[in-house]
């Protein structure tokens, strides 16, 4: 591996950690007070997420207005984007199957993975459980485009 | 206001950490996607670097504040089951979850994650409520 390679990995786990970090402090890592907001009937709805998603929003888009700015990134030759720009089935489907699953449990897959520190024996089982829907998914359900 | 303070900062370093991986690496942010390319065997070191550094993050929380962060989880086993592996399949197809369609989609004014937050999270208030009032 080069230095530059290095150095992308160094950026990915900085990154990670950060992300890690900020799901800790918000509170979003917890699955009861990600609940606390999906569920509107609790008596106690928790408007916690929204400050969440406000919050991470209001950073990002003039970070990518940033990024639009760049010819290409610090440490690649190019930005890796998403290219499909069409609302379709797969897309609306997809999102609420994830829903049915994110509203029944409270996980969802970047809290679930940064919790596996923590030391529950429902996190590691919720993410194995994740891993083998991605897999089951990739492998039986789409031609293979990742 | 001040309750959801914590939320607030913590959100905007979900954004900062985001901005970090999409203006130095190039890439983003989006857990689902990255726990899936590890899984399929792509850009495997990168990801991996990402996922462990994702899972440091609450013991840097507890490091700094003497606690860990709170996770309770109320779900039985089968529910929990279940659930991971509607998020797996859901997440694939949809091309995204909370991170890579909610934060970064909304800040790159996309409209598949316009459309793709918008439909995850009403599925995921319609579910909560429902199992809510159920239980």
């Amino acid at each position: 591996m080069t230095g530059l390679s290095y150095a992308r990995l160094a950026v990915a786990f900085l990154s990670g950690m950060i992300f890690g970090f900020g799901l800790s402090l918000s509170g979003m890592v917890d699955p009861a007070r990600v609940l606390g907001f999906l569920n509107l009937a609790s008596g106690h709805w928790d408007p916690s997420l929204m400050f969440v998603l406000g919050g991470a929003v209001l950073i990002a888009v003039p970070g990518v207005m940033l990024q639009r700015r760049m010819k290409k990134p610090a440490l690649d030759t190019r930005f890796h984007l998403p290219e499909k720009s069409a609302v379709d089935t797969r897309l609306i489907v997809g999102s609420a199957i994830f829903g049915i699953g994110w509203g029944s449990a409270g996980f969802c897959p970047g809290p679930a993975v940064s919790a596996l520190s923590i030391g529950l024996p429902s996190v590691p089982l919720f993410v194995v459980a994740m891993a083998a829907g991605m897999i089951l998914h990739d492998r039986l359900l789409t031609r293979k485009r990742l | 206001m001040t309750p959801y303070l914590p939320s607030l900062f913590g959100g905007m370093l979900l954004g900062a950490s985001a901005v970090l991986l999409l203006v130095v690496n190039g890439r983003i942010a989006g857990i689902s996607g990255i726990v899936g390319r590890l899984l399929g065997g792509y850009q495997v070191p990168a990801n991996i670097a990402f996922v462990v550094g994702l899972m440091a993050g609450p013991l840097l929380y507890a490091a700094t504040y003497d606690r860990y962060p709170a996770v309770t989880i109320a779900a039985p086993w089968y529910l929990v089951l279940a659930s991971g592996l509607l998020v797996g399949i859901g997440t694939r197809m949809g091309s995204g979850c909370t991170s890579g369609h909610g934060i970064l989609g909304l800040a790159r004014f996309s409209k598949r994650s316009f459309a793709a937050t918008a439909t995850f999270l009403a599925a995921g208030i319609i579910t909560a409520t429902t199992m809510g009032i159920l239980r």
